[in-house]
């Protein structure tokens, strides 16, 4: 059969030619097939069942297989095949249940040939056996499949696939007793034509209904599936489990897919919803289709290569009542609108870029950056020559590395750990962040701080700063509980998620005020520390023109060290920042009571101290008169907060903006602040900084900015038995009622803090955990593994 | 109010642990002692038993402090707030002030209280749903309760409804509940226009924009003809109305807010029906669902009569039941040899295609005349006459009478291949839930029928469901349409039509007369039916005239 097919090719391949072309039907329609002799295809729709033969440069009408005066629903086609090896021999698949067969060697004006009304709700789908004269496959919504043979009156066998209904059927083009079918709850069955009492295998394809499948006309394992899942997806099924080989990502759900002939890797893919082309892709490039076509106005519900050796011709009919020949040479490809340059900078100054192969081979000839210390790294993929469009978007990525030393940005790492940014006086900020600057070597940010004390705060508050300083660094203690859970909060969480409201420094923080020593509670507030600096120009290269630019910008700065004049009420603005924030979820309100002291508690702890700091103020405050007012500088404030921002320095910016407070925010206007939060949040991110840039947005006083850490604060817990969802509560299971979580030490549910080894996944009550660990370095579960705890 | 609301909250109540809510009643208990201690020094003199609560402000804000209470003394789902909310009652009681009590008898003017399932007696997966819905929401709502009877149900019902109302999605928190009481004025549900008035004020809502649709924002205006369109005549929407909401310049609407609108929209106009078709009463804590005046003797009050709850009305009922208990018996018997008769006879006589289709055309057409003969109800003064004086928000009675519905035909335009995907598309996760919330409803059996067990009901639910989108011109091409004529007899067609259309004129007769043999979970069942039925039916036409509209 197959060499026969190949001769036909031969033949009828150098034949075949042909146009764009498209013709209006009367109706639309929902389903095409063509004729063996590629000269011929079958519309069917609702209302319309006809014949076109495909000529040199037009469709032409050559048989209304509609006849009767009254249309009956018979003829109201969901899906339409024509015989592959029979060229009279048509079958189609009624809205009503009824599979219809047609006998074009009719002689009478009526071309029915047989009716099956067996099924009792629509069939989506009719398949012929592609090498068996009278064999004839149907896929129904009643969730049962019947294979007919045209000889007799009644189906041969009925195959129920055990769910709902079925979308598609397919009999594999090589394996002469095997078919393929897909049911509306994803998943997909392998039939054995002989066995109708159970499937071959099953297996779970999609996320909901797959609409239609196709078998490799030449690999014999591969069918290709798509579902509403917007997805396409290729499977091998020559293994032992059904295994996914490639996956296409479409912007729609996958009505039909249809392998391109003579193309190994090439499908044909169009939809039922909102988009109304056709794509062909390459597995292989699933994120860019190979070909579009884009002349219908509706959805596409039809696809059909016209020959099934020649990739050329893809005919189509849609809702929009037309058929259409496309030529594949007139498709438009996606691939020459992409843009094959990019440009990225890593993490840590390094710089990537990727051009069209020959921009970059012509500039390779005479050296593009004369005098740079750093060495371009060249990355050229190996082009596949099997790929069909290699040459369309291919590009050189090149990689330019900082030198180690200069391009490290342990700067920003050290000073956003470091900094301090509330909890504390104001005076006492700026010289520690002052100080913090020095160390690190940037003497103009440390400058900038210390002038910032000058401007707004007495100087008779600097030895008491010192003091403070060490606190501030004991702090790092808190860090190696980070790894904990607090399960207790996720107990109290409400609705059918268990929630974590609260971030993961607040996490920490409770932590701490469990271990109970009252100090610490200073501590946490200052633990989380920022800091400011100058990475644009860094990044630039520039580094070394910085400590000259401090002088010379100086003149700005320089006059407002002179006045030396104080705020009253330096302290309390700091404090009210914290308060003013947008109140949490509501459940927060619930955990008032619970062990935990919340955040504002904690503030009201340390505001005792501050009382004394105070008074200073207010002395310093009767000595020094006010001659200038508090905001005469704030001008000028706000100036520098722009230099640093715009020198790429957000992280100086947003630390000024987070200790001064009130006295500069009202100057500046929300959205630059946003910008400026936003950006620094983003690098904090990016250096894993979760801590502090948690910090900051708690500190932050936009609202856009504050309520990014109350998104997603759910935290979803799954029963280590039956692998399901905990609904209620997170340490028992609904369903299987056994306690998820078990301490392995004392062998107690775990409420409160849980902690996991995440090489062994045991774990336990912290403090048991931790006990335990100090004695042995193995797990407590006994599983042997080398628990690690840091 | 606000007085009130600002000093207590309630929102600790619905936390999971029980310290927490020990915390929260005691500072309830305080407030509400310090409240009945003021209230005593000033006033100082016996009550009248008539206006109590003209008095005073104080005393209006505490009397709502005492409904809210008693509530939670009946509904709540954690045992150790129901004790002590009624302990708080009690004390409040002894101090010589007057504590509400309970109108009405349970959830359901309908269901009788006993054969619904009391709060503190559900097995732990209803406790899961209770404590679930009652951590969103601080209520469980009568609608909750009555819809417990088919548990896997409520669990999809209650997540598509968080979802709706507190998830992320386009629409702002105020809108939404606003839309929620536009859909349920149209039916003039006073019981979901309370809850969500409540509710809309709670999330920060201008209680201006209560008082009509015309003090709302222009935008929500130009929904109010969609909303008519919907609840009443949803064939009738083109992409012509859509366009009018898109492209209303700087009150346009955005597809994905539509399509949350639309999505609101319909579940809460078949949110409506479930509420009359299953008589839901007003909440305990809510006007009209308790009252301070003491039990009167013969038990009789106005409210009684109005809600069509007089216990002396139900006995008749139940009598007139015990006389033709016979007959309904014969009921259910013959309904399921119907049954047995079209699974078995259904190869043999085939009717022709002219026949099956002139069968829809003449199911629709009928289902424009079914339509209740007692017109007899009392229509009860309503909260919702004070919220939406407007007169387009009265029911405009479309004559049906020689109406036309056009057909839709499902197969060209179904909920799984479509309009999932455009609402999915477009309000991401929300496809996904009503898909299931369908499925759970059409699906949901227990393979019993009144007395009878092991009864394949699926023909039945078919039936139903078909009937329903029958009525909304919708056809399914593999369906034979005798079969609705076989199995629903005509009291039950106009229960059906009635709650699909006019909700507001349901009876308790209409909901008595029908399918007499049943227990009330299965009608429960046929309403959950009902509801999803027209849910989709709606959501259908709506989304399709969307999708015209984008292409």
């Amino acid at each position: 059969m197959e060499k026969m097919s190949r001769v036909t090719t031969a033949l009828s391949s150098s034949a075949l030619t042909g146009h764009t072309m498209h013709c209006h039907l009367d109706a639309p329609a929902n389903a095409i097939s063509v004729c063996r002799d590629a000269a011929q295809v079958v519309v069917a729709g609702r209302s319309i069942f006809k014949i076109y033969a495909i000529e040199e440069e037009q469709f032409v009408e050559k048989l209304n297989l509609r006849v009767g005066r009254k249309p009956s629903l018979n003829l109201s086609c969901a899906d339409v095949v024509w015989h592959q090896m029979d060229e009279n021999l048509l079958a189609t698949a009624a809205t009503n249940g009824v599979v219809v067969t047609w006998n074009l060697g009719r002689p009478s004006r009526n071309k029915q040939d047989q009716l099956f009304t067996e099924h009792k709700r629509t069939v989506n789908k009719v398949c012929f056996h592609p090498s068996e004269a009278h064999v004839l496959l149907s896929g129904s919504q009643d969730g049962f499949m019947k294979c007919f043979d045209l000889r007799r009156k009644d189906s041969v066998s009925t195959f129920s696939g055990q769910s709902e209904s079925v979308r598609d059927v397919q009999f594999s083009i090589r394996d002469y007793f095997t078919f393929a079918s897909t049911f509306e709850n994803g998943n997909v069955q392998l039939w054995d034509i002989r066995r109708p009492d159970r499937c071959e295998r099953m297996f779970t394809a999609h996320n909901g209904p797959v609409f239609c499948c196709d078998w490799h006309p030449e690999d014999r394992g591969w069918l290709a599936t798509g579902g509403r899942d917007k997805m396409v997806k290729v499977w091998d099924m020559t293994t032992q489990r059904a295994k996914e080989v490639h996956c296409v990502q479409t912007i729609a759900s996958v009505a039909r897919v249809k392998w391109r002939p003579e193309c190994r890797h090439h499908l044909a893919t169009c939809s039922m919803m909102v988009d109304h082309n056709i794509y062909v892709w390459d597995v292989r490039r699933p994120f860019v289709p190979a070909a579009m076509f884009e002349e219908h106005r509706d959805v596409t519900t039809g696809i059909a290569w016209r020959h099934p050796h020649d990739p050329s011709f893809l005919l189509s009919g849609s809702k929009d009542s037309t058929l259409c020949q496309h030529l594949f040479r007139d498709a438009s490809q996606p691939v020459e609108r992409a843009n094959p340059e990019g440009l990225c900078y890593g993490l840590f100054g390094d710089l990537a870029f990727a051009a069209k192969e020959s921009l970059v081979a012509a500039e390779s000839g005479r050296k593009p950056y004369a005098g740079d210390r750093r060495h371009p790294i060249f990355f050229k993929r190996k082009l596949d020559p099997a790929e069909p469009f290699a040459g369309l978007a291919s590009s050189a990525l090149s990689v330019f590395e900082m030198e180690p030393g200069s391009g490290s940005m342990s700067w920003f790492v050290d000073t956003a750990e470091r900094y301090a940014l509330a909890g504390r006086p104001l005076a006492e900020l700026c010289d520690h962040n002052s100080k913090v600057a020095r160390e690190l070597g940037r003497n103009q940010v440390a400058q900038t701080w210390t002038m910032l004390r000058i401007i707004y705060c007495s100087p008779g508050l600097v030895p008491t700063t010192n003091l403070n300083h060490s606190v501030g660094k004991g702090s790092s203690c808190g860090l190696p509980l980070m790894n904990s859970f607090n399960l207790k909060d996720m107990a109290q969480g409400l609705g059918s998620e268990t929630r974590l409201d609260r971030s993961k420094g607040d996490t920490r923080s409770d932590t701490v005020l469990l271990d109970s020593s009252a100090t610490l509670i200073t501590n946490e507030d200052n633990e989380e520390t920022e800091g400011s600096d100058v990475p644009a120009d860094y990044l630039l290269g520039d580094a070394e023109g910085e400590d000259d630019e401090l002088y010379l910008l100086d003149p700005d700065h320089a006059h407002t060290e002179e006045p030396e004049y104080v705020l009253p009420q330096e302290a309390f603005p700091l404090r009210h920042e914290i308060v003013d924030t947008p109140p949490g979820p509501e459940n927060l309100q619930d955990k008032a009571d619970s062990p935990h002291v919340s955040g504002s508690e904690a503030d009201v702890a340390s505001l005792a101290p501050m009382d004394s700091s105070f008074s200073l103020v207010s002395v310093s405050h009767a000595l020094y008169d006010s001659r200038l007012p508090p905001d005469f500088f704030s001008a000028l404030v706000c100036d520098m907060l722009r230099f640093y921002a715009e020198q790429g320095d957000v992280q100086m910016a947003v630390s000024v903006l987070i200790v001064l407070g009130e006295r500069v925010r009202k100057d500046i206007d929300e959205q630059t602040q946003e910008h400026w939060y936003a950006s620094y949040i983003d690098l904090l991110q990016r250096f894993c900084l979760w801590n502090v840039s948690n910090q900051v947005v708690k500190l932050s006083t936009s609202r856009a900015i504050s309520c990014l850490n109350q998104a997603s604060t759910t935290l979803h817990v799954n029963c280590s038995h039956c692998k399901r969802p905990m609904s209620s509560r997170g340490w028992v299971c609904d369903r299987c009622h056994r306690c998820a979580s078990m301490c392995a030490v004392c062998h107690h549910v775990v409420k409160g803090l849980f902690v996991w080894c995440q090489g062994c996944s045991h774990g336990g009550h912290l403090q048991h955990i931790m006990k335990w660990l100090e004695g042995s370095s193995h797990c407590p579960a006994g599983c042997g593994h080398l628990c690690e705890y840091s | 109010m606000a007085e009130g609301e600002h000093e207590v909250r309630w929102d600790g109540l619905c936390s999971r642990d029980s310290a927490a809510r020990e915390t929260a009643l005691e500072n309830i208990r305080q407030v509400i002692l310090r409240k009945t201690e003021c209230l005593r020094s000033v006033k100082e003199t016996p009550y009248r038993p008539s206006d109590g609560l003209s008095d005073a402000g104080s005393l209006d804000g505490l009397n709502k402090l005492l409904a809210h209470l008693l509530m939670l003394s009946k509904r709540c789902p954690f045992k150790d707030v129901r004790e002590k909310s009624e302990f708080i009652l009690k004390s409040v009681q002894e101090l010589g002030i007057r504590i509400p009590r309970p109108l009405g008898h349970g959830p359901s003017r309908f269901i009788p209280e006993k054969e619904i399932l009391q709060v503190g007696s559900e097995d732990a997966q209803m406790h899961a749903l209770f404590a679930d819905s009652f951590a969103a929401l601080g209520r469980l709502d009568n609608i909750t309760l009555v819809m417990v009877f088919h548990p896997q149900y409520l669990e999809s019902f209650l997540k598509t409804q968080h979802y709706l109302l507190q998830m992320d999605g386009p629409l702002p928190l105020h809108y939404r509940h606003y839309i929620g009481i536009m859909a349920a004025a149209r039916h003039q549900c006073s019981y979901l226009v309370n809850l969500h008035v409540n509710d809309f004020l709670h999330v920060g809502g201008d209680s201006k924009w209560l008082n009509g649709l015309e003090n709302a924002p222009q935008k929500l205006q130009n929904l109010g003809e969609l909303n008519k369109l919907l609840a009443h005549r949803p064939w009738l929407i083109t992409k012509e109305h859509i366009e009018q909401l898109l492209k209303a310049e700087e009150h346009s609407w955005s597809l994905a807010e539509l399509v949350h609108a639309v999505v609101l929209l319909t579940h809460y106009h078949s949110l409506a029906s479930f509420t009359f078709g299953c008589g839901i009463s007003p909440e305990i804590h809510c006007d009209g669902g308790h009252t301070f005046r003491p039990p009167s003797v013969n038990n009789y009050c106005i409210c009684d009569i109005t809600n069509g709850n007089h216990s002396v009305e139900e006995n008749q009922v139940n009598s007139a039941g015990n006389v033709s208990i016979s007959d309904s018996f014969f009921e259910v018997e013959a309904l399921m040899e119907k049954m047995r008769q079209l699974q078995e006879c259904r190869d043999e006589e085939e009717a022709s295609q002219e026949e099956m289709a002139s069968r829809f055309e003449i199911e629709k057409r009928e289902s424009m005349f079914v339509f209740s003969s007692d017109d007899d109800e009392v229509t009860p003064a309503r909260e919702i006459s004070r919220h939406f004086e407007d007169t387009s928000y009265g029911y405009k009675d479309f004559s049906r009478h020689g109406m036309h519905v056009p057909t839709f035909r499902v197969q060209d335009y179904c909920w799984e291949d479509h309009g999932y995907s455009l609402v999915n598309r477009l309000y991401p996760d929300v496809g996904q839930l009503i898909d299931e919330k369908f499925h759970i409803a059409y699906n949901l059996t227990y393979n019993t029928m009144a007395m009878h067990k092991d009864v394949d009901t699926s023909m039945l639910r078919r039936a139903i469901w078909n009937y329903i989108h029958c009525m909304f011109g919708i056809r399914y091409d593999d369906y034979d349409y005798g079969e609705i004529n076989q199995l629903l007899d005509r009291s039950f067609k106009v229960y059906i039509k009635t709650i699909v259309c006019t909700p507001e004129k349901v009876t308790k007769r209409m909901y008595d007369s029908f399918w007499r043999q049943f227990k009330h979970s299965e009608k429960v069942h046929v309403n959950l039916l009902l509801i999803e039925a027209r849910m989709q039916a709606e959501l259908l036409y709506a989304l399709r005239a969307i999708t015209r509209y984008m292409t």
